[in-house]
């Protein structure tokens, strides 16, 4: 389960060699066939510019199916912006991506239904109470009534928010928000989860159990992508991981190769660099 | 410390103008139209006073009176007026209570309500030229007056802010706030009529306030000017007391404000109760129909539009009933259809960023565009029908019901399948979620008027048929023209809403998207 397919047969797995300059973008693999077994999520040369700055720089990743996999990087670095391209939210300029094999921006309706995606920084329709904006994204899915019904029950009671379904978004708290975002991903059972920062705002207990339900969700065959700060977390609940910075990963694979024997915060700063020397704060010592 | 106060507010409205060159543009036109209005003012009060002075007393103290309630209503009934230096921010600060007042009652006169209101109190001292006593006198009674203003504004907002807070109490002012806004019209109507029938009332009203902490201060000057010192003296003392009370209040709320930090009150609600949800038909269509029409009536943005509904033929008849003639009622229902259909054009703009969902779940075009249609159309088909024909009973006659059906029907649809075509290509800035219906988003004015109005101007353009067709009706008063606009206007309808929810929905397709990109810029 933990070794990366080769799919498509290009530098897949480790460090990509980024293109130098954005104006000579990587040439994207060739459209081959869909191979027997496709990884999760294949990424190839994605970029993207907003204006004179360039968010994502060629970027090239392989999620194999069944990983749990974490992608982290500092603020900035092009996270949301590479998931967003990657979940068919945001058209990139170059690169192309494919989920299960299914080409996202050439057949994003076949590609949508495999995937789930929490996505950051987005609003939702918070005039809606909890239980009605799940099933609207259940039926929106085209799902039909009864299902959406049950697992909207089931939903709620795993992520704890029974007592709270007659209310309206617009009143809950960041971490109900997240939850809520998060069961209205999971309710058409996909194979593929995109969570752009699910843990953040979430309460110890409650992260606890999403914990659980997504492990149980890669055991049962399922890949989860997570984007996050918390390398702990990364460290202690994905096995692989991918390192992005300034638009390009800097590292990629399995946790145990990308942190090589560190743990792997100390490794993520030795990538990015940019720690500072405490120095220049001395009248903030007390005594 | 008060210093630092003021100078930061005029610092936040430097650098809201140099963010929008727009704002700037609003203010200075603001600033000038006030200002022409106050140059009006204290020279219709200068020579009043010197023609009849007693008229100009009772202007200035019924004046006075109607703006310190002004001051302390507006700010209730529309949220957010200036909340620039609001108590809530200077919270981790450690500012002594008595400069964090004194500093924020300044602030508040910096502003084009604030100055105006200044510039009155202080011009309305040149009415007593020709009494120096009164005239040196008014100009500290104008200070206080000021004051009161800032402080009862001040004071109304800061008591409120439990509620306000709250945001049921945020949504349902944002909509009672557009009630008499619209009927502006017929309130003045009625209220010049009222005070033409009894002139004699004013000026016993006017004595009345002046012994009220509302009048008071303003009367000071005439009683000076009457030799009146006694009186003055008394009227002098009820407004400097009535300023104290109210600052000393002010400071209470206010002390007990920045200790309690606004709380949401949200009462924990199990589910079970689907709403529309389970009314519409479980498919994407339907669920994008039952959601938008919860957004009809829970999101008072949309509220807004759809509480004009019962007021607008009631400032039709006020507009046009001059004459005795009430033809133009019968306008009434293809007015309506045009408004309403017109009102999902910006749909897509009101959704924001929670548009995302219908990105990633993959809905198709076609699906969103006709359950946006389907959910305005539950209740502007009625609403459109009700209002074309009641005023028929009025008129009496009949010949014309068909044509204006068949106007009043064509423009819905049209309405309808164009507003599906511009919603799903022209975005515009929007009141974001939450906020009030009233506020326009600083840099969208231009690009909003041409959407909105190059829309308007189709619009027309595709019911000219049926129009015509109803004058036809109109000028040869031959009943086979009125029919024959009903037909073409369903006809014409149908097939336009079919081509615009084909095209908006291909639109949709292909630039999902951009338009989320374009919608989120907007936050």
């Amino acid at each position: 389960m933990t070794s990366p397919d080769a799919w498509p047969p290009a530098d897949s797995g480790t460090a990509s060699p980024a293109p130098s300059d954005y104006a000579e973008p990587v040439q994207p693999a060739e459209t081959a066939a869909v191979p027997p077994r496709a990884p999760a999520l294949a990424v190839r040369g994605l970029a993207k510019r907003f204006g004179e700055k360039i968010a994502v720089n060629g970027v090239n990743l392989d999620v194999p199916a069944g990983s749990f996999y974490g992608l982290v990087g500092p603020n900035g670095a092009g996270k949301t912006t590479s998931l967003s391209m990657a979940t068919g939210l945001l058209r990139p300029d170059y690169g192309q991506v494919w989920v299960h094999g299914v080409d996202v921006w050439a057949q994003p309706l076949e590609a949508k239904r495999l995937m789930g995606v929490l996505p950051d920084g987005v609003r939702l329709f918070d005039r809606l109470t909890g239980e009605q904006l799940v099933t609207y994204a259940g039926l929106l899915r085209g799902m039909d009534r009864e299902t959406v019904a049950g697992r909207v029950a089931d939903l709620l009671r795993a992520m704890d928010l029974t007592n709270d379904a007659g209310t309206l978004v617009v009143d809950y708290s960041a971490g109900m928000t997240k939850k809520i975002a998060l069961a209205s991903a999971l309710i058409h059972a996909p194979k593929l989860l995109v969570l752009d920062e699910p843990f953040e705002a979430v309460d110890p207990v409650s992260a606890a159990n999403i914990r659980d339900i997504l492990h149980d969700y890669v055991d049962s065959g399922g890949t989860v992508i997570v984007s996050s700060h918390v390398m702990d977390l990364v460290q202690r609940m994905c096995d692989h991981v991918a390192v992005i910075a300034n638009g390009n990963v800097l590292a990629a694979g399995t946790v145990d190769e990308v942190r090589a024997g560190a743990s792997l915060e100390d490794r993520f700063v030795q990538l990015v660099g940019g720690r500072n020397q405490a120095e220049g704060l001395e009248w903030l010592r007390t005594s | 410390m008060v210093a630092h106060l003021v100078r930061l507010k005029l610092t936040l409205l430097r650098n809201g103008f140099k963010r929008s060159p727009w704002q700037l543009v609003g203010v200075i036109l603001g600033g000038l139209y006030a200002l022409g209005v106050l140059v009006l003012l204290i020279a219709g009060l200068v020579l009043l006073a010197t023609h009849e002075p007693g008229i100009g007393r009772m202007a200035v103290i019924l004046g006075g009176a109607a703006a310190f309630l002004g001051w302390a209503l507006i700010p209730m009934v529309a949220t957010g007026v200036d909340m620039t230096l609001d108590p809530a921010r200077f919270v981790t600060f450690a500012v002594p209570m008595r400069q964090l007042l004194l500093g924020l009652a300044i602030g508040g006169v910096i502003g084009i309500p604030g100055l105006a209101t200044l510039l009155a109190a202080l011009g309305q001292a040149a009415m007593w030229w020709r009494q120096p006593v009164a005239m040196v006198a008014a100009i500290p009674c104008a200070a206080v007056a000021v004051l009161t203003c800032i402080v009862l504004s001040r004071l109304t907002t800061s008591a409120s802010t439990t509620l306000a807070s709250s945001r049921r109490f945020k949504d349902l002012s944002g909509i009672i706030g557009i009630i008499p806004l619209m009927l502006l019209g017929p309130i003045i109507i009625g209220v010049t009529e009222g005070l033409q029938s009894s002139r004699d009332f004013l000026p016993s009203l006017a004595d009345t306030l002046a012994w009220t902490p509302l009048g008071s201060i303003w009367a000071v000057p005439g009683d000076l000017a009457l030799a009146n010192w006694g009186v003055a003296a008394a009227r002098f003392a009820i407004g400097a007391a009535f300023l104290a009370l109210i600052a000393w209040l002010w400071k209470i709320s206010l002390a007990r404000a920045l200790v309690t930090p606004p709380y949401n009150a949200v009462t924990r609600r199990a589910g079970g109760r689907l709403g529309f949800f389970s009314r519409f038909p479980g498919t994407p269509t339907g669920a994008i129909a039952a959601r938008a029409l919860t957004y009809w009536f829970k999101d008072p943005r949309y509220g807004a539009s759809l509480i004009s509904v019962p007021l607008i033929p009631v400032v039709m008849f006020f507009a046009f009933s001059q004459g005795g003639d009430f033809s133009f009622m019968m306008w009434l229902g293809p007015i309506m259809a045009f408004l309403l259909a017109f009102g999902i054009s910006a749909d897509i703009s009101y959704d924001n960023t929670a548009f995302a969902l219908h990105l990633t779940t993959g809905v198709s075009g076609l699906a969103d565009r006709a359950g946006r249609v389907v959910a305005c159309a539950v209740f502007a088909l009625p609403v459109t029908l009700v209002f074309a024909v009641v005023p028929f009973f009025w008129l009496g006659s009949w010949e014309l019901l068909p044509g204006v059906l068949g106007l009043s029907l064509g423009t819905l649809l049209t309405g309808f399948g164009l507003s599906s075509v511009v919603s799903a290509r022209y975005t515009y800035n929007v009141p974001l979620p939450g906020e009030s219906p009233f506020k326009t988003p600083p840099g969208s004015t231009a690009r909003m008027m041409i959407v909105q109005m190059g829309g308007m101007a189709v619009q027309l353009l595709l019911v000219l048929p049926e129009a015509g067709l109803l004058l036809a009706a109109m000028l040869t008063g031959d009943a086979i023209w009125s029919w024959a606009a009903l037909a073409v206007g369903l006809v014409l309808g149908a097939v336009l809403l079919f081509v615009g929810l084909r095209a908006g929905g291909k639109w949709y397709d292909r630039r999902a998207p951009e338009l989320l990109q374009a919608v989120a810029v907007n936050k």
